[in-house]
């Protein structure tokens, strides 16, 4: 018998000899797992996370949302607004040797417009033409002005791809991405990593300190904290409000956190089909008393352990967009009953609220129904599986809709398409002619000032009459091991890996 | 023999016709639009009717299920919506690990399970059956997600014995891909021995009362010899059977397990397809695990046949 326990010991002991990780190696713990790995047809938000390190973009954004050179070095509206002139970066290269030139981002701007499968049309609707109108000189002509096209060229639509590759692997790219990024693409095993190396040609090199990245999707965040502490991972994204007390506690761990571009919501069923017609679709004053009888404080409080950010508006406060007349509304039970009382259902109503199956999202439907019922809005709460929630609210088969949208750099993509008369995703078929006028002038103008004024008129009639209760904005929370420095979070939720080092 | 196999054969081919079908048809029952859970938050319409058109979704289902067995039966399983993988390939990645974990938790299972189950059945109404009848319920009981999530704790985080990840084919990393599994193989084999352990008590208990154990003991034998020898090899039978189809039900992949400890099996390319509504790579999936099931039932009878030539001719 003490043999046995012996020969288990040595065998733990050769186990755990074999864990000390690479130095220099970064695993980084994803909450899902990615998509296909092509920035043109690609759609999940940790997909993103992956192209930070794989590829380049004509520009970026600073942690302020302050649109800074990448691949473009200079740029410039002229005629009106109509056309924009990029200046490119000499000496780029991408992983396959291509050269990076005008004629590599007409290639790549034509496939984002024209591959039917492209998920980027709508995002550069505004571009009629693309020349290159010098070897590292780019002159778009625009259909009309368009503010957001310099933020779209910030994310996926401005990520650059080796014409030779897109040209030779049409659109099984993404098995093998070829961009331009600090890393390149080294392998992939679906639900499990996704691998990078270091690119040693890459234009910023100097502010490279890793070998090598490895991606891994982890779900469950329970076991991917776990992970982190039991030195698996070298750091992860999104780590649950509820642990973000022990992670604090950790001595060996350091906590970082942004809030983000994004907001959770009610979106409620204005005009969507037969199933707008019910009390919050009929009347503007039932969807106020609604809001009203919400404490948006307390709610973060219960389910994310105060660590997300109240808001009322498309933009979190303490955004420049943010309209500083309309604070986070406190909680008014009386004032909610009156209009209730007021739009002709002293008794109450019934509302039925969808909302996603997960332990989070359905706690929040909890709050919210607690809150509601005291204010006579009985809500009787659905839970559904996310593509099941998604196709019932896309065709209109639902009263309120509990709803997360990730957020954009410009205010437009947290607008616009959710609140003008044909916006592709306005499910809850709200369409006020003033707001359309006015956020589709804050597209057009280059002027902060006057885009700001528009947006703040919108909120004047939307605070009213709007189809969306925003709720709060998601926190960004990273946890690193503390061998990890240099990290610096951004709104976007991306983790950029320029300056980031592992200690040995 | 062969004619034994043969005819088993020959029964499996309507059997894995009408699973095929009975996953398609399921599939399209589940509410949900697969285009719009590609889309995500981009849905340009004139994107999504193209998808649409593109990958046929908009045929008549007996249409789309043929178009699906036509290249099915040519080899071909489509490729995955998501990630425009082949679905062949995705399977050869991830069949492997998952037969990987299957062997190893069964090898726990039947190491714990069968002697305990001896042991139960020897030792009838002692000290010793109340422990493992204990031991086998908690197993029972105990849900997976929890005792891996403990374990993780415990071992990995708190130990630092094991990794809680990181898994890695075992042609590529011989070492670390049993460290990886060890803990997994343990959460899926404890459950199942308690299974195991229930039935090779109850045919020890069947066999030790037959005339020959009586007349093995009558003839002076040692006890210990009565039972390995006489009894235990004519109580393997069931045993045996029951382990092929813990084995079956193992390749369908453990969802749970996979998830926690993050090792790249069919179970978390099944969940991820089904979230995502990747049809192909459902389909595909769930024909290759019907045919593994199949393929170990039929392992399992001839195993039965071999240890008791009296099922070789039976109808």
């Amino acid at each position: 018998m003490p043999r046995t326990i012996t020969a288990i010991a040595l065998l733990f002991a050769a186990c755990a000899a074999g864990t000390v990780a690479a130095a220099q190696e970064l695993r980084i713990g994803l909450q899902d797992d990615a998509d296909i790995l092509d920035p043109d047809q690609s759609r999940t938000f940790v997909g993103r996370i992956v192209y930070a390190g794989l590829c380049d973009k004509l520009v970026d954004i600073d942690p302020d949302l302050t649109i800074v050179p990448m691949l473009a070095t200079g740029w410039e509206f002229s005629d009106g607004g109509t056309t924009l002139t990029m200046q490119l970066r000499d000496g780029v290269t991408f992983h396959d040797g291509t050269p990076f030139d005008a004629a590599a981002v007409v290639a790549n701007i034509d496939r984002s417009k024209n591959l039917p499968e492209s998920r980027r049309k709508s995002e550069l609707a505004s571009i009629e033409s693309a020349e290159a109108t010098g070897p590292l000189e780019v002159t778009m002509k625009l259909g009309a002005p368009d503010a957001t096209l310099l933020s779209q060229f910030a994310d996926r639509a401005g990520m650059m791809l080796s014409p030779t590759a897109t040209e030779a692997m049409g659109l099984d790219f993404g098995l093998a991405p070829v961009c331009s990024g600090p890393f390149k693409f080294v392998e992939r095993v679906q639900q499990d990593r996704i691998v990078l190396e270091k690119f040693p040609e890459y234009w910023n090199a100097d502010a490279i300190h890793l070998e090598r990245v490895v991606y891994l999707p982890i779900p469950d965040t329970t076991v991917r904290f776990a992970n982190l502490r039991a030195g698996d991972l070298d750091m992860l994204e999104r780590l649950a409000a509820t642990d973000l007390a022990a992670a604090k506690a950790d001595p060996d761990l350091t906590v970082e956190s942004a809030v983000s571009l994004g907001y959770q919501g009610v979106t409620m069923n204005v005009g969507n089909g037969p199933r707008a017609d019910n009390p919050l679709g009929r009347s503007a004053l039932v969807r106020q008393a609604l809001s009203l009888s919400i404490d948006r404080g307390a709610l973060n409080q219960v389910v994310f352990e105060g660590a997300f950010a109240p808001g009322n508006q498309p933009f979190p406060p303490g955004s420049a967009w943010y309209d500083e007349r309309f604070p986070v509304p406190t909680r008014d039970v009386a004032q909610a009953k009156a209009l209730l009382a007021e739009a002709g259902h002293p008794d109450g109503v019934d509302i039925e609220l969808q909302t996603t199956n997960n332990p989070v999202q359905l706690q929040v439907a909890q709050v919210l129904q607690a809150m509601a019922a005291e204010t006579g809005i009985r809500l009787n709460i659905v839970s559904k599986e996310f593509a099941t929630q998604l196709k019932d609210q896309t065709a209109g088969d639902f009263e309120a809709s509990s709803i997360g949208w990730s957020g954009r750099t410009d205010p437009d993509g947290n607008i616009h398409q959710f609140q003008t008369c044909g916006g592709g995703i306005n499910d809850s078929r709200i369409c006020i002619p003033e707001v359309d006028e006015l956020l589709n002038a804050a597209r057009v103008g280059e002027d902060f000032a006057a885009r700001k004024a528009a947006y703040d008129d919108a909120r004047d009639i939307l605070v009213k009459e709007g189809s969306i209760m925003y709720l709060y904005h998601p926190t960004w929370i990273w946890a690193l091991d503390d061998a990890v420095t240099g990290f610096v979070p951004y709104p976007d939720g991306m983790i950029r890996l320029e300056g980031v080092r592992k200690a040995g | 023999m062969t004619r034994f196999i043969l005819r088993r054969l020959l029964i499996a081919i309507p059997t894995v016709i009408l699973i095929s079908v009975f996953v398609f048809l399921l599939q399209k029952l589940l509410p949900g639009d697969p285009v719009l859970a590609l889309a995500g938050e981009e849905r340009d319409p004139e994107t999504l009717a193209f998808l649409r058109e593109k990958y046929r979704l908009n045929d008549p289902l007996p249409m789309q299920y043929l178009y699906w067995a036509q290249a099915a039966l040519q080899g071909d399983l489509g490729i995955s919506l998501r990630t425009r993988q082949p679905v062949l390939e995705l399977i050869g990645e991830k069949l492997p690990v998952t037969l990987q974990l299957a062997v190893m938790s069964l090898t726990v299972a039947v190491a714990i399970g069968a002697p305990m189950g001896v042991l139960a059945a020897v030792k009838k109404g002692t000290f010793w059956d109340w422990i493992a009848n204990a031991v086998a319920l908690s197993g029972l009981s105990i849900p997976n997600f929890w005792l891996g999530i403990m374990l993780i704790l415990l071992v990995s985080v708190n130990l630092g014995w094991l990794p809680a990840s990181g898994y890695r084919p075992l042609s590529e990393d011989f070492w670390q891909s049993i460290r990886t599994m060890l803990m997994p193989a343990f959460v899926l084999g404890t459950g199942l021995a308690a299974a195991l352990m229930r039935h090779t008590r109850s045919a020890m208990l069947g066999v030790l009362r037959m005339d020959y154990v009586r007349t093995a003991r009558a003839k002076g034998l040692s006890e210990r010899r009565v039972i390995l020898r006489h009894a235990l090899r004519n109580a393997l039978g069931p045993v045996v059977t029951v382990s092929a189809l813990l084995f079956g039900e193992l390749l369908a992949g453990a969802v749970l397990t996979e998830q926690i400890f993050t090792i790249p099996g069919f179970g978390k390319a099944i969940v991820d397809a089904v979230f995502n509504r990747d049809y192909a790579v459902v389909q595909g999936v769930v024909l290759v695990t019907a045919l593994a099931f199949i393929a170990m039932n039929l392992l399992a009878d001839v195993a039965q046949a071999l240890l008791n030539p009296r099922l070789r001719d039976a109808p």
